[in-house]
């Protein structure tokens, strides 16, 4: 007699405590498949856990989101957010599908260069860039956005000791009706700090001012707020080009679009209450549109949207370590991946999938990371059919920050893997190992030596 | 020798009722046939291999589920301990 | 003959707090031009309307709203394999985003029927964006504003006198007279149903309640004014009265004209001494006591039914002025067996009435 698949049994209380209108989710259905690509084949090939991202879906988010704009605007630019997620071979995807590089720090600028993105595509975001940066992308005819008025002073003691004539745009904050309001970068539009900025640009006739930029905050669930932003934007271009005759050759909207991740503490699904990339584009270009530019001298329209572009390409693959019952009899499940490499756990309920079938019978777990480390709780409350150590799971929508904020903290970062377009998988970071940590280390000669 | 208490029902459906408490409960599979073989009085032993002979699992494995699954039903209390 | 129809209920919390499915199917049987089997959709195993067998003929459990609207259709889709269903009554706020969403699917791919306001509609009248609703419909609506930290409490004395209203972004609300009230309610409702929290300035008057079909083109199919007589200490409606209030029947058609909602709705105002009428909160479908406008001679369910059906509808004319509810619990007995049967299978046959095949 062939034996029954084996799950471990569960006893579970019916209707405990106050009615809830509204109580726990299910959220279990298993994945077992990664376009195409096995779970359990990844796993066994490339290790747990495993960050795994899928080309197919960058495009299709792609096409989605330039779908979006282009039908509704006429000139469109994407530009992929370095930060976002920096690994090479996934920029290199969006450059590939036309995106230029926008980057926050000297850094990534020069990742960009390594992965041959032009000078003249790339877009110099951030509070911080040094003189030998700023030097470099001078000389690029990179696109310097201006954060602050110490910045705008180094740049023009820079243009005249090169000589060179930098394109520059300069960062504007605002009250686009939005709470909390990011006021910590750029200048601000209400208080006059914007103008300040601009006078000071046009006056001292060093650089071109050819674009306006701004970034009202992350993960806005209202997609308005870019309206009033992009209206603002505008009225600024206009005023600029009436009281000196300069044309504004773009608006940079930044980024900041929600992905499909479900925010702690939300009621609904994220999935479902997220704007989509229509909202945004259709709030963003109906504003342009009706600002009164002339028709042929409407503005370039760059993004640097990444988390809404990357987020759901992005799967994370693990393994169960063991299972415990705590002291009020809560179940515990131990994975071992944590907060260490899912940053974004502290701040979204991110989905979480078993990677092989169960029965319908579910059960409540927290889930905790690896760490020797009490923050490190993946998820306060999951709805999961019974796994046991070795059973493998998916976590969904991770493809945003988690590979470029990962701290290597007592555990070493794992390998990611590309799925292409032909449902192959590619190598596209290794495992880490001691080496790589040991090698930036030195040891002082009085040290190498002890005795125990 | 630990029991389930005597006036505690299984139904095929694993749905279990505690008439001294007023609790209900459901349980999967496994869960369902433990209890059943609890409720016939099978001792430890016989049911760990009976669940062996029915399902795919390891000694181990099934040990430390089982000491776990009867904590649960300690804490439910649904057990006699004698 | 009568029109047989298949209609698919939620709401079946008929308990103190009690939500609007077991009045809504109560008004549906009552119908003249429809024979009617009743699908109850419950998210508890112990929501009373399960186990009431004159009322409900079949029920299925379905997911939670955060299950994500994929899981919900699927679930329909299967439910609709079985029974067929024509048209679809949900009746709380808190799934209706999902449903609103999932309408044009359902009636594509599985010719269920509903008549739901748009995700605009739902999205403008929510209460944290009311006061914008009003402004833009010309309604007097109490200052408002949300707030995600109790740190924003103390700011709050610039813009708000106390007492202030405390509310939750679904359910709850409470008064709150200084600070430190604000801080505890906020904490609670937080905890229970997310943020943002929602802060409105209390206005002083006499609540009463509107309960009102829209046809979606602006015209407003019928309404009956009501007066709450008798509250629980969870702010329900214990008892109350059919009113003779022009002023709120006026207010009531003109939002409907001017958002052109399209259906049922509850319209909650504080009339002030003044004989204004502020604009409190607006519930996006039939409340629990819809059964009143039945009984002053309104069946809105049905007419909401034959608009989800695409049928035309006369608008109601009258209403029974003074026509009293009054609310009462009764102690069904039920035997394990049901309980057993919808906790383990997610289903209760509780009718001999068949399936139409």
């Amino acid at each position: 007699m062939e034996k029954q698949r084996y799950e471990r049994p569960i006893i579970r209380r019916l209707n405990t405590g106050v009615m809830n209108k509204f109580g726990t989710k299910t959220e279990y259905e298993p994945v077992t498949h990664i376009d195409d690509c096995a779970v359990k084949d990844l796993l066994a090939d490339y290790g747990s856990p495993l960050f795994v991202i899928s080309e197919k879906k960058i495009h299709e988010t792609y096409q989605e989101a330039k779908r979006a704009f282009t039908t509704r605007y006429p000139k469109v630019q994407f530009a992929w957010s370095y930060k976002t997620n920096y690994i090479s071979a996934v920029c290199n995807v969006y450059h590939q599908l036309g995106s230029w590089a926008e980057v926050v720090s000297g850094f990534e600028y020069q990742k960009a260069l390594k992965n041959g993105v032009p000078g003249s595509k790339i877009i110099f975001n951030g509070p911080d860039k040094t003189v030998d940066e700023l030097k470099l992308a001078m000389e690029n005819k990179s696109l310097i956005h201006i954060d602050h008025l110490d910045e705008l002073y180094t740049l023009t003691e820079l243009c005249e000791e090169t000589g060179i004539r930098p394109k520059v745009a300069i960062r504007i904050n605002m009250d686009t009706g939005i709470y909390p309001m990011w006021d910590r970068f750029g200048f601000n539009y209400e208080n006059g700090q914007a103008w300040d900025a601009i006078n000071k640009i046009v006056l001292s006739d060093r650089m071109d001012l050819v674009g306006l930029h701004c970034h009202i905050g992350t993960f806005m669930l209202t997609a308005n707020a870019y309206g009033v932003a992009a209206t603002k934007l505008s009225e600024l271009a206009l005023s600029i080009q009436s009281k000196y005759g300069k044309k504004i050759q773009y608006i940079d909207m930044g980024g900041g679009f929600a992905s499909k991740n479900t925010l702690k503490g939300s009621f609904l699904s994220g999935y479902d209450t997220s704007p989509s990339f229509d909202d945004y584009a259709e709030a963003i270009s109906t504003s342009i549109m009706n600002a009164g530019f002339v028709e042929d001298e409407l503005p370039l329209l760059i993004l640097e949207t990444g988390r809404a572009m990357i987020d759901e390409a992005g799967y994370l693959l693990g393994s169960v370590i063991s299972n415990k019952r705590l002291s009020d009899g809560r179940k515990a499940t131990i994975m071992d991946f944590g907060v260490n490499i899912m940053f974004t756990s502290f701040w979204y309920d991110h989905k979480i999938s078993p990677a092989q079938e169960f029965s319908h019978h579910t059960e409540d777990t927290v889930m905790y990371g690896p760490l020797c480390m009490n923050i490190d709780v993946v998820r306060e409350n999951a709805t999961l059919p019974p796994m046991k150590r070795g059973d493998q799971v998916v976590v969904h929508t991770v493809g945003a920050y988690n590979m470029t904020q990962w701290m290597q903290f007592i555990a070493l970062r794992p390998a990611v893997v590309m799925i292409d377009l032909q449902g192959k998988p590619h190598l596209i970071r290794k495992r880490e190992e001691l080496t790589n940590i040991d090698q930036q280390e030195q040891m002082p000669d009085y040290l190498k030596e002890f005795k125990l | 020798m630990i029991s389930l208490k005597k006036n505690i029902a299984v139904s095929e459906s694993g749905f279990v009722f505690n008439p001294t408490t007023g609790d209900s409960f459901s349980l999967n599979g496994v869960g369902t046939d433990i209890l059943k073989l609890m409720k016939d009085g099978k001792s430890e032993a016989e049911i760990k291999s009976t669940v062996r002979t029915w399902y795919d699992v390891d000694q181990d494995t099934f040990d430390k589920d089982y000491y776990d699954f009867l904590k649960m039903l300690g804490q439910y209390k649904l057990l006699d301990a004698e | 003959m009568k029109k047989q129809l298949t209609i698919a209920v939620t709401g079946l919390n008929n308990i103190d707090s009690p939500g609007p499915g077991v009045p809504v199917i109560r008004a549906l049987r009552d119908s003249e031009e429809f024979d009617v089997r009743i699908i109850g959709l419950s998210y508890e195993a112990l929501e009373p309307g399960i186990y009431m067998h004159d009322v409900v003929d079949h029920v299925y459990q379905i997911p939670f709203p955060k299950s994500g609207t994929e899981v919900i259709y699927s679930r329909i889709a299967y439910i609709n394999s079985l029974e067929n269903i024509d048209v679809l009554i949900p009746n709380f706020d808190a799934e209706l985003f999902n449903f609103i969403k999932l309408a044009d699917r359902m009636e594509k791919e599985l010719n269920i029927k509903t008549f739901l306001p748009t995700v605009e509609q739902f999205e403008a009248r929510h209460k944290v964006n009311l006061e914008e609703f009003g402004e833009k419909h010309g309604l007097l609506v109490p200052k408002s504003k949300m707030i995600f930290s109790t740190a924003e409490v103390p700011k709050l004395a610039q813009d708000f006198t106390y007492p202030v209203v405390v509310k939750g972004q679904f359910y709850d609300a409470h008064i709150a007279y200084n600070q430190e009230q604000v801080a505890t309610y906020f904490n609670k409702i937080a905890a229970k149903w997310g943020l943002p929290i929602v802060i409105q300035q209390f206005v002083y008057g006499t609540e009463v309640n509107i309960v009102a079909l829209g046809d979606g083109e602006g015209n407003m199919v019928g309404a009956v004014p009501m007066r709450k007589q008798y509250i629980t200490d969870k702010g329900k409606a214990w008892a109350g009265v059919s009113l003779d209030d022009e002023g709120l029947l006026n207010e009531a058609k003109s939002m409907i004209a001017s958002s052109k909602w399209r259906g049922g709705m509850e319209l909650e105002y504080i009339k002030t001494s003044d004989d204004e009428y502020y604009l409190l909160e607006i519930n996006p479908r039939f409340p629990a006591w819809v059964y009143l406008a039945v009984g002053c001679g309104q069946n809105l369910p049905e007419a909401l039914v034959k608009l989800a059906l695409g049928e035309t509808v006369e608008n109601f004319t009258d209403y029974e002025i003074g026509k009293m509810f009054i609310r009462y619990s009764w102690d069904l007995i039920v035997n394990m067996k049901e309980f057993e049967e919808i906790s383990t299978t997610g289903e209760l046959g509780t009718s001999s009435k068949k399936r139409a095949s």
